[in-house]
């Protein structure tokens, strides 16, 4: 018995990793998959906390910023229809940079650029607040990041990333993700790992949060070391996730246990 | 002030069951966490939660340190006379936020 199950242990470790990508119609959004309570918290926007930094961002993109004395509105005037499927489109490719950078880096690139104000830390009630007012504008459309040759490159070293076993657990992101999403981990089950509703308001945190907070906690949930907020490798891990869920619909702010 | 959500029917009927809900911005730290700097951060929460129609209190509610951030309560009345749903709420080092709407019962 012990010779058969130690048997059984080696050929776990030493099988390749075989992990196969969902078909576009088996997708499933983290949504699908939580209880009916939790799906009439984030359907109704009076009982969605999330909608409390939309309301923080409405005001935060009306307000005068920075050495400039410029508010978003300035410049991008109604975000209800500046920003109107914006989100969907991030992370995009920043040509004078030469690399993709994400919504919240986005951000921050404006404040330095146009409103000469100093950047908002990475997770900070205003920059998530931001955040969730500009993919609030979103919601319901399909998700559709640019790929292209210039994002190609960086969309391959996302995934890369998602199928590259890391950590003391020796785990990849597909093998839960991809090969048993739906199966159980600590009582919850798997989702498949579709990044449709960020920043979004998690119950278990008692906060709205980024999805590279969301990655970290994955990392450090596999015994590896996470990257530093704004790493480029998480960039990268977050237009191949946008790629992977494309066509799926925004749901910022997301409510998820 | 922070922000508060309420959700009450603009128009009722005389003596409709009517849900009402609100959700308010609050942190409920509990007091009993420790900060990076290894102190106590020490606790700031919601203690209470009153709902008057027309000035008369219809729900009271106590909060303690084990509720979770930004609560969420939702309770039903019947609807009586058109008038307004007053909502206050109150807390620790001074807290203190008020919210009023208004139903049209016919």
């Amino acid at each position: 018995m012990r010779r058969a199950l130690l048997a059984a242990a080696w050929l776990a470790i030493a099988a390749p990793a075989t992990t196969t990508e969902i078909p576009i119609a088996e997708r499933k959004s983290g949504y699908d998959l939580m209880g009916p309570d939790t799906r009439a918290m984030q359907d109704d926007d009076t009982a969605n906390p999330g909608m409390l930094w939309v309301l923080d961002g409405e005001a935060l993109w009306n307000r005068k910023s920075g050495t400039a004395e410029k508010s978003c509105a300035d410049c991008h005037g109604d975000a209800g229809t500046s920003m109107k499927g914006v989100a969907a489109r991030y992370p995009a490719f920043d040509a004078a940079r030469g690399r993709p950078f994400d919504l919240e880096q986005r951000i921050n690139i404006c404040r330095a650029d146009r409103q000469k104000a100093t950047p908002l830390p990475f997770e900070s009630k205003e920059l998530l607040a931001l955040a969730a007012f500009i993919g609030r504008q979103s919601r319901g459309m399909p998700i559709e990041v640019a790929q292209d040759d210039r994002t190609k490159p960086f969309i391959e070293a996302g995934r890369e990333m998602f199928e590259q076993r890391q950590g003391q657990l020796n785990l990849s992101c597909a093998q839960c993700h991809d090969d048993n999403w739906g199966q159980k981990l600590a009582g919850a089950p798997v989702p498949q790992g579709h990044a449709t509703g960020y920043p979004l308001y998690r119950l278990e945190w008692q906060t709205l949060g980024s999805l590279q907070r969301r990655l970290r906690n994955c990392i450090s949930g596999m015994r590896a070391e996470p990257y530093a907020f704004g790493a480029p490798e998480y960039v990268d891990l977050e237009l191949f996730l946008m790629w992977r869920a494309r066509g799926m619909k925004v749901e910022t702010p997301a409510v998820r246990p | 002030m922070a922000r508060a959500l309420i959700n009450v029917p603009a128009k009722a009927k005389r003596g409709e069951i009517i849900e009402i809900k609100t959700l308010i911005q609050h942190e409920m730290e509990t007091g009993y966490r420790v900060g990076t700097n290894g102190n106590m951060i020490p606790r700031d929460i919601i203690t209470d939660f009153v709902c008057k129609y027309n000035g008369e209190e219809i729900f009271r509610a106590d909060l303690f340190p084990a509720i979770a951030a930004n609560p969420f309560f939702t309770f039903y009345t019947v609807a009586t006379e058109s008038g307004a749903i007053s909502f206050e709420w109150s807390g620790d080092n001074g807290f203190t936020a008020a919210e009023t709407a208004t139903i049209t019962v016919e």
